[in-house]
């Protein structure tokens, strides 16, 4: 069998090996996990004729530098807008190169963006956690955090040379300004002037993100009565307010149960635009109806699976070559 | 603050996002409120709906998630509707799992000021804490954070002030009328009253969580050289 030998130069923070997450197991406090940025991690996957939810590297803002130490392998590099240098030449993210002993590549932040994924023509090998290779973040548990003097091994690298070139970048793709919602379902702790203002003030991103989610700066809506309800399940999404009314939205890596009232909930499908903003930008929440909701999610789920075809499409006929 | 709720009729459906209906049976930690969470919990279990992907139960509640592609809210509410109208068949008797405890000193830095704090001593809290059986009520926090019902009234405590640091792996933990068994090296409020060398993650593809929930749990009292021995 054959293997590429990648070793990491550098990688910042939160950058982690992901697949397409546990899903599942919430009721034993286990969050899916898997990549911030869903559908650019699965383009990065499809584009290469990978699954979708093959491992990979999941890249923050503090960028990735590595080195192919042996083998030959190609990659793909989709989510945001990030800069990418490969054996001298410099592209941006959503395109497809080959990568051989002895040069590098780095991945740092460009003009947009949060969160970068690079797959690779092979499969990535990583400890798994209950099927998954994705991180959980806090535990460490799955394909775990990437830091300097880390290797990657490929199995079996491929080279597809007639991949190689741009991946089309999606206008879904990009960052979301505006996010869908639906109220509650603990809007009852919130009086009508602090869901007007939740609705209609502009909210911004801080720098208090992570996996579990990202605080926002805003107008302080302290919730109107005692916190003393129950822990109530979490999901990807929930916008908690805590008791000095600051909001924080949960992501890939929440806990499964919390006690905090939560106003509002992030739709699914607008999660991974939202996590694509940077901090300091701005956010505004748009309330739609529970069947508005599912529409858009439909509506969305049919443009992604339309994309990814269209992208898994090229290249098809190409023939590995090894 | 403070403010007075009007009256609420449950269980209450709210619709989450686009993929999730919250049922509410009550607003509060209560044994009767959490039998009807665990016997919703086996019904979904039983006869999950086309496009059910997973139910999580908490102390008062159950979030019921779906494939908005295939299903929607009211079709969500409507098959929980039905399933709670139904007579469901009699529960067997639920799992009984027995915890190790070893309350050796080191290994239980606040027993001494829990013990204090109740006017006790070290081994009446020790005694008390191993008569009780407890109920997993939910999980929650972390992977595998069991969170049991059932510390005897006068144990009960408030959390700490503050948060200690890097509480081992293992730590029996109490507050409240709660206990768990802790799976990771975390901080917490609660009162760090022993150590087990149970593992509620148990690495066992087949059955990776220890207890279910709805199962209950008995601690048992082990040696220093036991706990050593069982880690």
């Amino acid at each position: 069998m054959s293997e590429a030998i990648l070793s990491v130069s550098f990688a910042g923070p939160h950058v982690s090996v992901q697949d397409g997450g546990r899903a599942g197991l919430m009721r034993y406090g286990v969050p899916a996990s898997g990549p911030m940025d869903r559908r650019s991690f699965a383009a990065a996957n499809i584009a290469l004729g990978n699954p979708a939810d093959a491992p990979g590297v999941e890249v923050s803002l503090g960028g990735l530098a590595l080195e192919c130490v042996s083998g030959t392998v190609s990659f793909a590099v989709a989510g945001g807008g990030f800069i990418v240098e490969h054996a001298g030449s410099r592209r941006s993210s959503w395109s497809i190169a080959t990568l051989r002993a002895g040069e590098k590549l780095t991945i740092r932040p460009g003009p947009w963006g949060s969160w970068c994924y690079l797959a690779f023509a092979g499969r990535l090998q990583s400890q798994q956690w209950l099927g998954s290779a994705a991180t959980h973040a806090i535990s460490g548990f799955g394909g775990g955090r990437l830091t300097a003097g880390a290797r990657l091994s490929i199995a079996d690298p491929a080279r597809h040379a007639k991949r190689e070139g741009g991946i089309p970048c999606p206008v879904s793709a990009r960052p979301r300004q505006q996010v869908r919602v639906v109220l509650g379902p603990q809007q009852r702790f919130f009086d009508a002037a602090a869901i007007s203002a939740f609705l209609s003030e502009n909210w911004s991103m801080t720098d208090a993100w992570d996996r579990m989610g990202v605080r926002l700066a805003g107008p302080a809506i302290p919730p109107q009565a005692a916190l003393d309800m129950p822990s109530e399940p979490i999901v990807r999404g929930s916008v908690q307010i805590n008791g000095d009314g600051v909001a924080t939205v949960l992501l890939a890596d929440h806990q499964t149960t919390g006690g905090y009232p939560k106003i509002a909930t992030v739709l699914d499908c607008d999660l991974d635009s939202f996590v694509q903003l940077r901090p300091r930008d701005a956010v505004a929440f748009r309330p739609v109806s529970p069947a508005e909701a599912i529409s858009l999610s439909r509506t969305i789920a049919m443009g992604t699976s339309a994309y990814l075809h269209a992208i898994a499409g090229k290249g098809r006929d190409a023939r590995a070559e090894t | 603050m403070n403010t007075k709720f009007p009256e609420r009729s449950f269980p209450v459906f709210s619709p989450v996002a686009e993929h999730s209906v919250l049922v509410e049976f009550g607003d509060r930690i209560d044994r009767d409120i959490h039998a009807q969470v665990l016997r919703l919990n086996r019904a979904l279990a039983a006869a999950p709906f086309d496009g059910f992907l997973e139910a999580i139960p908490a102390y008062a509640s159950i979030l019921i998630r779906f494939d908005p592609l295939l299903c929607d809210h009211a079709m969500a509410v409507g098959k929980a509707r039905q399933l709670l109208d139904h007579d469901l068949p009699a529960v067997s008797k639920p799992n009984l799992h027995e915890v190790l405890v070893c309350y050796d000193d080191a290994l239980a830095p606040d027993l001494a000021a829990v013990a204090k704090s109740i006017g006790l001593s070290c081994e009446a809290v020790i005694k008390a804490h191993l008569a009780a059986q407890y109920d997993v009520f939910m999980y929650g926090f972390a992977p595998g954070y069991a969170y049991l019902a059932g510390v005897p009234q006068r144990l009960q405590l408030p959390r700490k002030p503050a948060a200690m640091r890097d509480v081992a792996a293992g730590s029996v933990l109490i507050a409240g009328p709660q206990c768990l068994v802790s799976t990771l090296t975390m901080p917490t409020g609660w009162w760090n009253i022993g150590r087990s060398s149970t593992r509620i993650l148990t690495d066992d593809a087949h059955k990776p969580f220890l207890f279910d929930v709805g199962d209950r749990v008995r601690f048992r009292r082990i040696s220093r050289a036991e706990y050593e021995a069982g880690k």
